[in-house]
Formats: C-alpha cells, sequence, structure tokens
C-alpha cells in the first residue's frame, strides 16, 4: 500500500488492490446481449424496417401537417408560451418548505425554492426537485380500490356511512385514524372536530422517521416538549453528535445557506466556523467536517458525557473512560468550545436517544449559546406525541379486536412499522380499514379500501415550516385522476356529503381571520406562498437537572444503525425514478441500499463490494450486498430504509433490500449484538463513480487549503500550477472576439456541501431522462451536473471532498474543432453550444474533452411514448432523441428567455436576472452564474478571488466555470 | 540465368501460363474447400447482415461503448480494416514504380483484396454514428440548411481520403483487369460468358495502339496510387493524433500508422494466398521467392512498428507530463495491461521468427506467424483506441469497456463480407494477372 | 473467330459513358428538385381548414389589425392564436347563421377548441419568437407574405434554415421601421441604406445571430 495519506482516492479497491476492479466491473457491466431479450418475428420486421429507411430515407422529406388548437375561452392572464409561477409548499415529515412552481399552459413542469419562505431562501432539496414526477407518475393510484378490485365512490361511501353510523351508537370506540406526522392546522382542525363527534375515538401517528427522541430529549431536559433552533450563522464552533443538519433535518435547506454563511470564501476577513461531527456513519454533514470522529451510534451517550464532564455542564454520574485518542479529541473540542461561549453550538441527532439531546441542551446552555446560537419554540407539529408508543397502543387496540374502523391518511405502515409489531397481522384484524394513499403500496394492498390520494400540486391545504411559519398549499392542476385530499375524506366522515378541499381550507382560515381584510389577506397569502407572522414565538425554557441511566460499559461488539435513505427517504419516493437514480451523497451508489461496512470489518469478514451478507438481530434476518465505506465506525453497519419495496411502481422493482425487516421499538435507530455473516452470493451494486487508480492530487483537480495557510500567502492556490498565457495558442485571434455578454460561473467549495440538489434541479430544468441501473452501471449515466467525491487519508477516517462538474464551456474547446459537422461550437457570448439536430452522434467530442461531461443517447432514453409524462417536459428544451450528444448548456433556455425580454424593452441583464437550475436550487449558494463582462456581477468578483482556479488549467482549454479552492479550519490542538 | 527466374517456374510456357490460370474460372470445377470456406464465409456474412439490422434498430448502445470509452470497436475495426487495405496498392504502385517483377504474380490478387478491405473499413465509420441516416452531413453539398462540414475535424478528412483511395484502387485494379478480361471473353465456351466479359472487356483487342494506351494510363495510376498508400493511413492516424487524449496526441502516429498498415496488408495477403496456392496448385506462380520476399517486408515494417511502440514510452518519459506518464504506465500495468503485453508478444516478439532463413521458407510457419501479425494489429487499435479513453484526465468519469455479443459480430461479420467476396472474386476473375506473367515469361526466356 | 458484338456495339459503349454521367448528374438534380419543390415545402400550398378563413377578407376586406387575433405576438414566443369567443365577438352579430361558420358555433356550443391545420410551421427543436423579431423592426409580410391577398392561407416561404439565414446573415435587407411591421404593403426606397441605420438603431448584433443558440436549445 503506498504512502496514500497524502493522496486523494475514490474506492478502497482502489486503495489497495487495483486487481480487484476487473473482477468487479465485471459484476457491474452486464453483457450486451441482455439487449436481445425481447425479439419477436415483429421487431424483426421492424428492424428490417429500420434499415430499409435507411436506403430511402432522403425521399421522407415531407412533413405531416399537425394541428394548431386555441382556447375556447383563453384566460385572461394567460400568455402561451410564457410560464406562470404560484406559490405552494411541500411537507415532508410533517414539515413544509415554500416552493414556487413553474407551469405551463396549467401543468406544472418544475418546482424552485420560495424565496420569501424562511425554510427555503429560494432554495429546495433533492425531494421537492424530484416531486414533480411523482405528480405524473404513471404508477400512481388512479382508480379506488376494494380488496384489489377496482371499485366506485358509491360504493364506498356506503360502506364508510354504515361503520360511522355503528360508530355513532358507541362513541367511535372501535375508530381508530392512522396519520403521519401533521402540521397542518386545518387538518388537526378537522381531526379535532371529528374527534368531538366521536369522542372516544383515537387518533395515532406514526412516520418511521420521528423525532420522538428530539421531544422526548427536551422533555427531560425542560419538562416540557419545544424544538430547538440553530442559528448556525451565529456560530463560530459547532459539534454535532451525529445530526445530518446539512441534509437530514427537518429544515436543512436553510441551514445549509446558514452553515456556508459562515464558510464560504471571504475577501477579508480571515474567520470561518469550525465543524466537530461525531457520527456512526458517513454523512453529507460528516463529509463537510473539519475533524470528524466515527464512532458507535451507542457510543455516542459515553462521549457525549465526557465533553459534558470535561466541560462541567452536568453533574450526572461520571463518564465511562475513553480510548487515548477519543479521550484527547475530546479534550479539544471541549477547549475549543469552552473558549467560544455564546459563538458555540451543539446539536444532537434524532437517531440519538433522549439522555443526549438533554445532555446536549445542558452543554448549550453552560455554555451560554442559548438565547444567541440556539433559541426554542413550540413544535410547529399539530400534535407532538410519542408516535413509537401511540403505534404501540394501536397495535394492542388490534391484537385486543378492539379496533372496528382503521382508517389510515397515507404513509406505508405495513412496510415502515417496527417489525415487533406485526402491523400486516394485527391491521387485518379490524373489521373495516381504509387506506388514502398516492400510490398503491404495501399497505393499501392489504387494506379493504384503498382511496387515491391527490399529489400536494392538486390540492388545497396548509402546512407549518419547522419554524412555524404556516403555508397554504395551492394546487396547480386540477386532480390527474379521481382521487381525493386528506382533508376531503375527512370531511366525508365529519359533516358528510362533504366539501371541497378549497372550501375546507379557506372555510377554516376565513374562521381564523374574520375580518374584511380575510380576502386581501388570503389573496396575500396564497401570492407570498406563507401566512404573515405564524412564525413560532421564541420561549424560554429553563434546564432542569435530569437523570441519566448509569453509564454504557461493555457495549456489545457488532453494531446495526439505521437512517432514512439519502435519495428515496423512508421508501415512498422508491418510485421515482430521478431519486432512485441520483447517485448517493457520499457512496455514489444508484438504485440500491447496501449495508455499509467499515474497511477494517470488511477486510476482518474478507468482504467485497457487492457480497451479499446475513445480518441477524436476535430471530431476525436481513440477506444485503455489502459496500465498503471508508469512514465507516470500524464496528458499526449503516442502513438506509426505503428499498426492497415489494408492492410499488415499475420503476421501484427490485430496487434494494427492505431493512426495516430489522428494525424494533425497542431499538428505533441502533442495535447492538448483530451478527455478519458471509453468504457468498454477488449482488451488482452500480455507483457512477468507480475505478479511479491514481492520486489525483498531482493533477490539481480538487484543491484545497487550510484557512490558516490561505492568509498566510494568499496565492497557495494560484501556486498550485502554471495555466499557460492566453495567447499560447494556435487560434487568431488568441481569444475569440465578445461584443456583449461574456456567462461565465464559479462553483464555491468551501461553501458547496455536496447534497447533489444540482444534478436533480438540472435533470429537471432540462429534460434529462433516467436510464436506469444497467446502463448507469455501462457507464452512460445522462446527468449534466456530477458531483465528484474524493477521500483523503486513511480509510477508517478519511478526510471528504466534493466538487461539482458541469460542462466547463471552455474558451478553447477541444471538443469544438474535432465535430465533422460543426455540431458543437461557440457562441458569441461565450457559451459553448451543443446543436442536438445537427448532431450525428460520432462521439469524438466526448473523447476530446478532457471532463468528461459530454453525454451520449446509446438508446433512445427520452420516452415519447408515454402520455403522462409528456406534460412534465419543460418546453423551452429540446427532447434529445436516440445517437446524439447533450450536455449542460449553462440553461440556455433561460438565458435566450432572459435576453430577448431585456432586447424588446431595450436594456441590458442586470446581474443576477439569470439564475442557471443548479445555481436557483444551491442551498449553499455555492454557484454563481454571471457575465464577465460586468465585474460587479457575483461571477467575477469570485473569479478575481485568489482561491479561483481551472480544473486542468495548464490544458490551456480555459474554462469558462472555474472553481474556489475548498478551505478548511482545523483546530491546530488536533492537527 | 537470371534472378527473376526464381519468380516463375521455368517449365511454365505461354499456354500453360494462359491456361493454367483461366481455367480456374472457366473449366475446372471449384475444389471443395473453396465450397466450404464459401459457406463460411457466407455465414459470417450473414452474421453481419443481422448485427447491423439490430444496430440500426436499436442504437449504437449495444455495443459495449460508454463515457468515457465513446469509440470502441467499429473504430478499431475500421483502421485495422484499411490497414489491411494497404498491402495491395502498396505491391502493384509502388512496386512497380521500382521495378519489382516478383510483384506480377501476386498484384492482381492482394489488389482485389485491398477493395475488399477498403469496403469493410468504409462501412464502419458510417455504423458507429449514433444517427447514420444523417450520415451524408459529412459530404459538403449544398443542403436546406445553408450549411458545410466543419474542415476542421479529421473525421472530415477520411471521408475523402478512403474515398479517394477507394475510386483509384478499383480504377487501377480495373485498368490492370481489361487484357485478361479480354483473354477469358475468347476462352470463354458459352455465349453468354463471351458477352459478360466481352462487356467488361470494353472491346480489348490488344493491338499495339491498345497496349501503348493502356501500359500509360497504368503506370500514370500508379503513380498516382503510391502517395494515396501513403496518405490514407496518415490521415487515418490523424483521427488520433490531432486530439488531446494522451495516448492519441502523438506526432509518430503518420509514419507508424503506415508502416504498421503495410505491415498488416502483408501479412494478411500471406495469411490467404498461401493456402490458396497450395488448393489451385500455383506454386509454378506464387513462388518460395515471392513468400520470402513478402516475409522480408514484414520483417523490415515490423521493426518499423516496434520502433514506434519504443518511442511512444520513450516519448511519454521525456515529455515529463503526467498524463502522458500515467497514461503508458497504465497501458503496461492498468486493468488493460495484459492486452498491452500480448499486443508486445504477437506485433514484436512473435515476428522476429521471420529473421530465420528456416521460418521463411516453412509455409505453416510463415502462415502462423502472419496471422500472429493480423491479430496483433487489431489489438494494437485495441490499445490505442480503448486503453487510451478508460483512464483519461479526469479520474472521476474513468470507466471500463466491455464489448458484447454485437462487438463481436460486427467484428467477424466483417470478416464475412471480406472472405465472401475474396472467394466469388477467386472464383469468377483471373486472380493472377495474366498479360503480365505472360511478359514476365517473354523476358525470362 | 465469330465476332460476338456487332460494330454498334462501339457506338453503345460510348453513349453508355455518356450515360453513367448523366444518370448520375440527373439523379442530384431530382433529388434536388424534390426537396425544394413546393409538395415537400407547402410553400403556396393553400391548406384546408375546418372554417375556409379568408385573411384577404379580413385584413384586406374589413382591415383588422393583425394583432386583433395575433394578440400575443409583441410580448410572447407564440404570436397567439384566437379563441374561438375573439371569432364570435363580430359573428355573434353578423353571418350569425351563415352554414360555413357552424364548426366556430359549435365550438361555442359544446366548449370545443377548433382544430386549424398550422401552416407555417418550424420543427421542435428551433425555438422561434415572434416577439423579438416584431420589437427588431422584421415585417410580418417579410415572413408570412401578402396575407391580405390569401382567401386561403398558405406558407409564403420555405422556412428551411437556408431561408432563415438569408435574413440573419444580413438583417439590413429586410429590416423595417417599427411603426411599419404590420403594414403589409410597405416598401423602403433605398432598404440597403435604411437597414444599416435600423440595425444600428435597434441595436441588432448581427454577428450574433447566425449563433445556433439563437434558434436551437
Amino acid at each position: 500500500m503506498k504512502s496514500s495519506s497524502a493522496h486523494f482516492w475514490r474506492s478502497l479497491a482502489e486503495f489497495s488492490e487495483p486487481g480487484k476492479l476487473r473482477e468487479l466491473s465485471g459484476a457491474e457491466f452486464p453483457p450486451g446481449a441482455s439487449n436481445f431479450g425481447n425479439f419477436n418475428r415483429r421487431e424483426f420486421l421492424k428492424i428490417m424496417g429500420a434499415s430499409l429507411a435507411l436506403a430511402s430515407l432522403p425521399a421522407c422529406t415531407r412533413q405531416p401537417v399537425r394541428k394548431i388548437v386555441p382556447y375556447v375561452k383563453q384566460p385572461e392572464t394567460l400568455v402561451p408560451g410564457k410560464p406562470m409561477f404560484f406559490a405552494t409548499a411541500m411537507p415532508l415529515g410533517g414539515f413544509a418548505t415554500g416552493l414556487l412552481a413553474e407551469s405551463h399552459e396549467g401543468h406544472p413542469t418544475k418546482i424552485e425554492g420560495n424565496p420569501d419562505h424562511p425554510a427555503s431562501l429560494g432554495a429546495t432539496n433533492i425531494f421537492h426537485q424530484a416531486a414533480v414526477l411523482d405528480l405524473y407518475d404513471p404508477d400512481r393510484s388512479q382508480t379506488l380500490l376494494n380488496n384489489a378490485q377496482p371499485s366506485t365512490w358509491d360504493a364506498f361511501m356506503a360502506a364508510l356511512n354504515d361503520v360511522l353510523r355503528s360508530q355513532a351508537v358507541k362513541n367511535g370506540r372501535g375508530l381508530r385514524i392512522l396519520t403521519e406526522t401533521i402540521s397542518s392546522p386545518t387538518l388537526n382542525f378537522q381531526l379535532q372536530s371529528l374527534l368531538k363527534k366521536y369522542p372516544e375515538a383515537t387518533w395515532h401517528q406514526f412516520e418511521p422517521v420521528n423525532r420522538d427522541n428530539v421531544h422526548a430529549g427536551a422533555l427531560l431536559a425542560f419538562g416540557e416538549i419545544v424544538e430547538a433552533h440553530f442559528h448556525f450563522e451565529k456560530a463560530k464552533i459547532i459539534l454535532s453528535l451525529d445530526a445530518d443538519f446539512l441534509f437530514a433535518h427537518p429544515n436543512s435547506v436553510r441551514y445549509a445557506r446558514d452553515f456556508a454563511e459562515g464558510r464560504r470564501a471571504k475577501f477579508d476577513r480571515p474567520e470561518m466556523n469550525r465543524l466537530y461531527v461525531v457520527e456512526s456513519s458517513p454523512t453529507v454533514t460528516g463529509a463537510n467536517a473539519d475533524h470528524r470522529l466515527p464512532l458507535r451510534a451507542g457510543e455516542m451517550e459515553n462521549i457525549t458525557r465526557a465533553l459534558a464532564e470535561k466541560i462541567g455542564a452536568t453533574s450526572a454520574a461520571a463518564a465511562p473512560s475513553l480510548p487515548l485518542e477519543i479521550s484527547e479529541w475530546v479534550l479539544a473540542v471541549a477547549d475549543d468550545l469552552a473558549a467560544h461561549r455564546g459563538q458555540s453550538l451543539v446539536i444532537a441527532g434524532e437517531n440519538q436517544p433522549p439522555a443526549i439531546h438533554a445532555l446536549a441542551h445542558s452543554l448549550n446552555n453552560f455554555l451560554g449559546n442559548v438565547g444567541n446560537t440556539v433559541t426554542f419554540s413550540e413544535s410547529a407539529v399539530a400534535n407532538p406525541i410519542r408516535q413509537t408508543d401511540s403505534m404501540r397502543e394501536l397495535i394492542q387496540a388490534l391484537s385486543q379486536d378492539q379496533v372496528d374502523a382503521l382508517i389510515i391518511f397515507g404513509g406505508n405502515p405495513v412496510f415502515t412499522a417496527p417489525a415487533d409489531f406485526h402491523f400486516a397481522e394485527n391491521m387485518a384484524r379490524a373489521k373495516f380499514q381504509v387506506h388514502l394513499s398516492a400510490d398503491v403500496n404495501e399497505t393499501s394492498s392489504l387494506c379493504a379500501w384503498h382511496i387515491p390520494q391527490n399529489h400536494f400540486l392538486e390540492t388545497w391545504s396548509d402546512a407549518r415550516a419547522f419554524d412555524g411559519t404556516t403555508s397554504i398549499v395551492q394546487p396547480l392542476i386540477l386532480p390527474l385522476y379521481a382521487g381525493k385530499s386528506a382533508h376531503e375524506l375527512l370531511d366525508l366522515m365529519i359533516s358528510p356529503p362533504g366539501r371541497s378541499d378549497y372550501e375546507i381550507v379557506r372555510e377554516f382560515w376565513r374562521a381564523q381571520n374574520p375580518g374584511d381584510d380575510f380576502e386581501s389577506n388570503w389573496r396575500r397569502a396564497l401570492h407570498d406562498g406563507l401566512v404573515a407572522n405564524t412564525a413560532l414565538p421564541a420561549k424560554n425554557v429553563s434546564l432542569r437537572p435530569f437523570e441519566l441511566p448509569g453509564p454504557k460499559n461493555n457495549l456489545p461488539i457488532l453494531e446495526v444503525t439505521f437512517r432514512p435513505d439519502a435519495t428515496i427517504y423512508d421508501g415512498r419516493f422508491a418510485n421515482n425514478g430521478w431519486l432512485q437514480e441520483l447517485p448517493r451523497p457520499v457512496t455514489k451508489l444508484v438504485w440500491d441500499n447496501a449495508a455499509l461496512v467499515s474497511p477494517a470489518l470488511a477486510a476482518k469478514e474478507n468482504l467485497a463490494n457487492g457480497d451479499v451478507v446475513e445480518l441477524a438481530c436476535e430471530h431476525r434476518v436481513l440477506k444485503i450486498p455489502a459496500w465498503i465505506t471508508p469512514g465507516q465506525p470500524e464496528n458499526s453497519i449503516a442502513l438506509q430504509f426505503g428499498g426492497g419495496r415489494t408492492r410499488v411502481g415499475t420503476v421501484g422493482q427490485n430496487a434494494g433490500s427492505n431493512v426495516f425487516k430489522l428494525r424494533t421499538s425497542a431499538a428505533l435507530w441502533f442495535v447492538g449484538g448483530a451478527h455478519l455473516k458471509k453468504t457468498g452470493e454477488k449482488f451488482p451494486l452500480v455507483t457512477t463513480q468507480t475505478q479511479r487508480t491514481v492520486d489525483s492530487e498531482d493533477r490539481q483537480i480538487f484543491r484545497e487549503a487550510t484557512l490558516n495557510q490561505f492568509f498566510a500567502d494568499k496565492n497557495v492556490i494560484q501556486k498550485t500550477s502554471e495555466d499557460p498565457h492566453k495567447n499560447d495558442t494556435l487560434f487568431d485571434p488568441p481569444e475569440f472576439q465578445y461584443a456583449g455578454y461574456r456567462w461565465g460561473m464559479a462553483i464555491d467549495l468551501s461553501a458547496c456541501i455536496g447534497c447533489s440538489a444540482c444534478t436533480i434541479a438540472c435533470q429537471a430544468e432540462n429534460n434529462i431522462p433516467i436510464v436506469g441501473k444497467t446502463e448507469v452501471g455501462r457507464g452512460r449515466v445522462l446527468h449534466w451536473i456530477r458531483v465528484d467525491h474524493y477521500f483523503r487519508g486513511p480509510p477508517e477516517n478519511p478526510e471528504m471532498f466534493h466538487q461539482p462538474v458541469p460542462c466547463m464551456h471552455c474558451e478553447n474547446a477541444p471538443c469544438e474543432l474535432v465535430c465533422p459537422v460543426g455540431a458543437t461550437l461557440h457562441d458569441h457570448e461565450g457559451l459553448n453550444l451543443q446543436v442536438y439536430n445537427r448532431c450525428v452522434g460520432t462521439r469524438y467530442c466526448s473523447n476530446n474533452c478532457p471532463y468528461k461531461v459530454r453525454r451520449f443517447n446509446f438508446f433512445q432514453y427520452a420516452d415519447y411514448e408515454n402520455a403522462n409524462l409528456k406534460p412534465l417536459w419543460n418546453p423551452n428544451v429540446t427532447v434529445r432523441w436516440r445517437g446524439v450528444m447533450e450536455k449542460c448548456t449553462y440553461c440556455i433556455q433561460r438565458i435566450s428567455e432572459a435576453r430577448i425580454g431585456s432586447e424588446n424593452a431595450n436594456r441590458r441583464l442586470r446581474d443576477g436576472e439569470i439564475k442557471t437550475a443548479c445555481q436557483q436550487v444551491c442551498p449553499a449558494q455555492a454557484i454563481a452564474f454571471g457575465d464577465l463582462s460586468d465585474p460587479d456581477s457575483r461571477a467575477s468578483k469570485l473569479k478575481s478571488h485568489p482561491l479561483n482556479f481551472s480544473m486542468l488549467g495548464e490544458l490551456n482549454t480555459r474554462p469558462r466555470t472555474t472553481y474556489l479552492a475548498k478551505l478548511r479550519n482545523p483546530n491546530p490542538q488536533l492537527a | 540465368m537470371n534472378p527473376e527466374a526464381k519468380f516463375i517456374s521455368p517449365d511454365a510456357t505461354l499456354e500453360s501460363v494462359t491456361e493454367q490460370i483461366s481455367a480456374i474460372v472457366l473449366t475446372q470445377k471449384s475444389p471443395r474447400s473453396w465450397w466450404l470456406g464459401a459457406t463460411i464465409a457466407f455465414a459470417l456474412l450473414m452474421l453481419f447482415f443481422f448485427a447491423v439490422a439490430w444496430l440500426l434498430y436499436r442504437g449504437v448502445g449495444i455495443w459495449g461503448i460508454n463515457i468515457p470509452i465513446a469509440w470502441g470497436f467499429a473504430i478499431v475495426n475500421f483502421v485495422w480494416w484499411i490497414g489491411i487495405g494497404h498491402a495491395g496498392t502498396f505491391i502493384s504502385a509502388i512496386l512497380l514504380l521500382l521495378h519489382q517483377q516478383w510483384r506480377t504474380s501476386i498484384n492482381r490478387f492482394t489488389e482485389a483484396m485491398t477493395l475488399f478491405a477498403v469496403a469493410c473499413a468504409g462501412m464502419f465509420p458510417l455504423l458507429h454514428l449514433g444517427r447514420p441516416f444523417v450520415f451524408y452531413w459529412l459530404v459538403p453539398y449544398p443542403d436546406t440548411m445553408g450549411l458545410w462540414p466543419q474542415f476542421r475535424s479529421p473525421l472530415v478528412w477520411d471521408v475523402f481520403a478512403v474515398s479517394t483511395y477507394f475510386m483509384v484502387s478499383l480504377i487501377f485494379w480495373y485498368a490492370g483487369l481489361m487484357p485478361d478480361l479480354a483473354t477469358l471473353r475468347d476462352r470463354a465456351s458459352t455465349r453468354r460468358k463471351k458477352i459478360l466479359f466481352g462487356i467488361f472487356a470494353l472491346g480489348w483487342r490488344g493491338s499495339a495502339a491498345h497496349w501503348q494506351n493502356h501500359q500509360s494510363a497504368y503506370l500514370l495510376l500508379a503513380g498516382l496510387a503510391a502517395p494515396l498508400v501513403l496518405s490514407v493511413h496518415s490521415v487515418v492516424s490523424f483521427d488520433f493524433s490531432v486530439a488531446i487524449v494522451p495516448g492519441w496526441h502523438s506526432t509518430i502516429f503518420p509514419p507508424y500508422f503506415v508502416a504498421g498498415a503495410i505491415y498488416s496488408g502483408f501479412a494478411m495477403v500471406l495469411n490467404i494466398i498461401i493456402p490458396i496456392r497450395k488448393i489451385y496448385r500455383l506454386e509454378n506462380l506464387i513462388t518460395a521467392r515471392h513468400l520470402n520476399n513478402m516475409a522480408n517486408v514484414m520483417l523490415a515494417t515490423g521493426m518499423m512498428v516496434a520502433y514506434g511502440y519504443i518511442m511512444e514510452a520513450f516519448m511519454a518519459w521525456y515529455s515529463g507530463d503526467i498524463f502522458e506518464q500515467f497514461m503508458m504506465a497504465n497501458r503496461a500495468f492498468g486493468p488493460y495491461g495484459w492486452i498491452f503485453w500480448a499486443l508486445m508478444l504477437l506485433n514484436v516478439l512473435i515476428p522476429q521468427l521471420l529473421w530465420s532463413k528456416k521460418i521463411r521458407a516453412h509455409r505453416v510457419a510463415l502462415f502462423l506467424v502472419a496471422f500472429a501479425i493480423n491479430l496483433g494489429m487489431w489489438v494494437e487499435r485495441f490499445v490505442i483506441v480503448i486503453t487510451s479513453l478508460h483512464r483519461d484526465f479526469t479520474p472521476s468519469a474513468w470507466g471500463m469497456y466491455v464489448p458484447t455479443f454485437w462487438d463481436w459480430a460486427t467484428l467477424f461479420g466483417s470478416v464475412g463480407l471480406f472472405l465472401t467476396l475474396l472467394f466469388l472474386f477467386i472464383r469468377c476473375l483471373p486472380m493472377i494477372a495474366l498479360s503480365e506473367t505472360r511478359k514476365l515469361i517473354v523476358e525470362s526466356k | 473467330m465469330a465476332q460476338i458484338f456487332r460494330r454498334r456495339a462501339n457506338s453503345l459503349a460510348r453513349a453508355a459513358i455518356a450515360g453513367v454521367v448523366i444518370f448520375i448528374c440527373a439523379n442530384g438534380w431530382l433529388l434536388h428538385a424534390v426537396y425544394w419543390s413546393p409538395w415537400t415545402t407547402r410553400e403556396m400550398m393553400p391548406l384546408e381548414q375546418p372554417v375556409p378563413f379568408s385573411h384577404k377578407h379580413h385584413v384586406y376586406g374589413l382591415n383588422l389589425d393583425c394583432r386583433f387575433c395575433h394578440a400575443t405576438v409583441e410580448q410572447a414566443a407564440f404570436a397567439g392564436m384566437p379563441d374561438t369567443e375573439t371569432c364570435m365577438t363580430c359573428h355573434s352579430q353578423i353571418w350569425k347563421d351563415a352554414p360555413l361558420l357552424a364548426p366556430v358555433r359549435d365550438s361555442l356550443a359544446k366548449q370545443i377548441p377548433l382544430r386549424w391545420n398550422r401552416v407555417n410551421e418550424t420543427p421542435d427543436f428551433v425555438f422561434f419568437n415572434h416577439s423579438v423579431h416584431v420589437q427588431h423592426g422584421i415585417g410580418c409580410a417579410t415572413c408570412h407574405g401578402q396575407l391580405d391577398q390569401m382567401p386561403l392561407t398558405w406558407k409564403s416561404h420555405t422556412l428551411y434554415m437556408k431561408w432563415c439565414l438569408e435574413c440573419h446573415r444580413a438583417p439590413e435587407k429586410f429590416i423595417r421601421p417599427r411603426a411599419e411591421v404590420f403594414n403589409l404593403h410597405w416598401t423602403a426606397t433605398n432598404q440597403l441604406a435604411l437597414g444599416k441605420k435600423l440595425v444600428a438603431e435597434y441595436a441588432v448584433h448581427t454577428a450574433q445571430l447566425t449563433d445556433c443558440s439563437m434558434c436551437h436549445r
């Protein structure tokens, strides 16, 4: 093993023996003969037709006449071809994020963040971006089902009314409602009035990814349930105890922005926050840490207690002794925290037990952070109960046959409920089950009745953000299928025949605001996307002494941890192709979840990537392929939810393994004493970033420095390479002459958190189809902007770096001069164009592209046939056909749109008027796009920064996309 | 006795030669081995058609290509076939100009081989297009878009280079064929054959005037063809050397490609001629001396190619460019290292056997060496095209290339096309230039 | 030995040589002819419509402004097609029972839109924007011809890319004062001189006009 500590590397196979790569790739690259698959007589004839077409093509030049269909009555505000934007909000895990949805002639095509909304500030995460695809998903449930047979609404109403009538007699003793976490004031009001009508009915809540621990922690520390709000922009020292606050927190979009504010390259002041992360599996947050400590989730309590003890924040029983290097680490962190009273911040993860949260609270309290970097408020959740207990009660009731009618709103408990609850079996004991759900999933298929649920873009509703800000959820389109919203279904139960969700929501809010100004307020709320001053007021809480369970010594060796999947969450997005094909931020895996094992463990059990292992906890067993993950704690195995859905649409079929099988109510997030056995089977896991067998440091593709290095020598980055002088070129004139705008992009690697939102935003904006697991495995992924990920240092705890790579739009673009038909060339604003309709597909340009950012349609990837998906396409972007090259265009459709607008208005474009999709979505504001001929544009400013560098600049391609080197802020004490 | 004698057995007379060669076409019944070979070739040809049909229907995705390795077997095969297509014109044109009489009894044959090889080669650039239906956009013509091809791109140069080479070779070959067609016309037994050969003989009478025009035209064409031999593969090599990819961007490519081309060309000639002269008992016309000379040419060009390999490695080291250096290391020791060493074995080590007179004289050994070289030259193109692409500048975008069933189908299919044409040629046209052989006899008597 | 070929075989042979040349040229010409023939381009070919709408009557006869029906031509990429109600604003008064207009009345009654046949169409990969042309002094007539002379509407030009480029390469040959854009009969006394002036005045970046990105995205 060569002295790798100084080297970037990407996959362990590469780190140890490159020889392995061939076998791996062998598994990853399926034989092309698989294409032979569905091949019958008719297809053969087609083929012959195709070959004939080659001969007879010049003849078919005559285009058919197409129709043009005007409105019967054209809406006043609508200008055909001009998109309209409507404010709405998407709830996930109960919490809403304000969005602006783009609508073309009445169908939503793209989702952006709402700049006025505190949880968004104009950015979104991957789930919001992918929501439009869910709306048009052909596999969505389209009809009402009774015992899996298509049924009618009347039939259902009849059945429901019988049940309700019988329940009315016994005050609804046998009536149980099961919902997910709810923050919607209207829905809450409806549920309350239902409970009024049926006093003995019960409302249960359950979601696999819940905040029980957080609330319990608050209860423990303050004696009441409060939400802590963190102000990362004010924090100098941040300690995360297994909290992935940059990616997997209800407020992560906002937190990412605030965190990045404290990171991004400043011109003058040499300060930057410092992030310590202790985590049980590599996460986006961990990847951004200045100091990262991989630790089994079970050991988190010990280290927290040790820390609290060092700082003196608690009088709790003495912490157990820690290994030397860890205690040193803790000491350094403790000093650093203590040195920044009021400017530091400690945050604990949802997957950590209440004790950790309580300790975190007391730490913040002791460090004087409360009121500065940490504030408290009521929970925005309507009814914050302990969901696991709530579910347990329901199960008991079911098992004792006390439940006549079980009405389930959304969710998929059969799939997600803790294994020891045996939800499916118990649910069957209820006489009457109804499941309202967007797709026919495991739960629906076992319920007596399934009712299609409307997508949030088809529904009037409301929801609260993490800070309590309330948004009206406004539909963009009439329901595509005969579905119902939760509001409507509830209303049917309360006051049949029920009203439309518009009436329900509107009337609720009128009741809140009976004044004459309701109409104007209502309109304002719809326009702004939020109801004015509904954010929860800060709440004063006082820490009270709390008891901690005795310190945990001699933990069982092998531990298994559970997490929501980075892209398909708890499985609800399993049928969303964009999310399935989005590389998981750290592992870069697509289409499957895996058991993340540490290199050490892999060596011990002699595991290779893709080896199927058998995990046993108590009597529960799970077979799942292993993925060797640097930075994974040695004896901890990380599993992600969402894989292995059995009842799911075509996209989600046999993707991943169901880890809920191992999850019990006793240990929701991690469990000790697991056993791992190698089965000998292999499973092809596919990643978008495979073989890398060389240190890329000589290549200077990724550059970074520490804060101190930079302020000691501002040119530390410039020195790392010598780019040729701009005139060192054969071309004459050496520089392409630009009259008007010169578009360019700068990406700040210090700010970028590597969340991949840019990739999926680009996919949504530019009609980029998915290609499927097999094709990704063959290296044919179509993403225009990829997020490269590098490790550096020892595999047990490497530093991690990530770098978004779009097209560089080179000044001297190698791709341009090799295209035989001139399908890729420069324009007068410095864009490197790709003209699909001229491209003949020689693929020469891709060979000659040193950045390999060009993508090719090896097959007909874009789906022309499926009518459901057509309204999803962005009408301003060509849908590419088979055999043409494509790549990042800097969202040229947006540029043209803006330019034409400004030219018609006879003015010059202002900086920030054009935002590329990736720039707009970026929660960390790491991407700046603008006119380089304007020295004041944000892009030019960043490019003039001493940290600015060009990837592979020495090739004299002179990229328009440049990077600001990553600055880190390590603690000298730990260096 | 004069040295040329060895190029034809002394007891050959004008009549015997004419009879012997024209009989193959006119009277003689095709030997079983011909039928066997033709059947196999035809089967492969069908495979080719099938693979192409499937390709046009599904798209180039059926091959193993991907990003970063966007060029796969198609381009490898293209360069390989073009290379093979070099021996013919080299033998007939350049050796003619150099007054090498030993070309006489093999030139007709190798010219045909050239045409067929180039025909195979020509298919691949079209088939490998993502949208083959618009291949004509590479040709300059007044279109409805008001656009022209981009003349900076080597692929456009290819279009001209290859088509020119094919046209000139075709005319050259036909010009040489005319007198023989006349002979066949006169010797043909049935009227139909007479008419058929007659039409293509273009009324050749063998009058002094005819001969005089013919000779000057032939010489002229030779003069035209000679530079083409050098230019075509140089232009093909530009496809790579113009690009910036490490392993492609190299000034040595043109000469090294031409040498390689002639190398593989002669190898292919030997692979075909050795069995044929056995089957059709042509030992008296295609003598040991011919084989020996060809072996010598192979040895010479082989050394040039070997020099090319060494130079590439040297330049990589000498340039001090980390990308070049990595490329070379990766070629030899990367995932595809074993292919590189196979190349060294086939193209550099094995041909060294040709230093020994015994080997050069031993038909089977010679055949095997030639076969190794043909294989080696294909592998060389694989190394150049694929191992250079699979790991270039950006490590995050590296990949592997795994050929699919369809990659192989198109490769062997094209071999089928080549052989089918060859078998038909042997059957329907005089595979040895009658007139010139007669001339040789007269001179050597 | 008997001759197989008679004397005329010679002349036949010579003819054949000429024949080959002619044959090749003829094919080239044929291909070209097909591509440019009205049959292919639909140039000057009136198109059947569900309602035989006459621009001649409405524009020449009644002197309606283009923007009365094509309302968004100045703001948007799409010039706009009149909705049924626009038609009925007049036709609920005049010709209100004309059998020719039955489809229009049905459309309003049944709330089913009219389905016109597209006369001028660009391929999906061409993103033509009316507003920017109109705002920069390209007249309707320049592309759509003398609409006021069309009883049934037809395409006045091939709309081939080559044709677009005629103007994009030299806008001064076609540009006109903004005020005259909707005037179907305006002609300049000295187009070139005026054109050069207007190109400067309207800040038309001529070099940029031939960038692929102008129309293809």
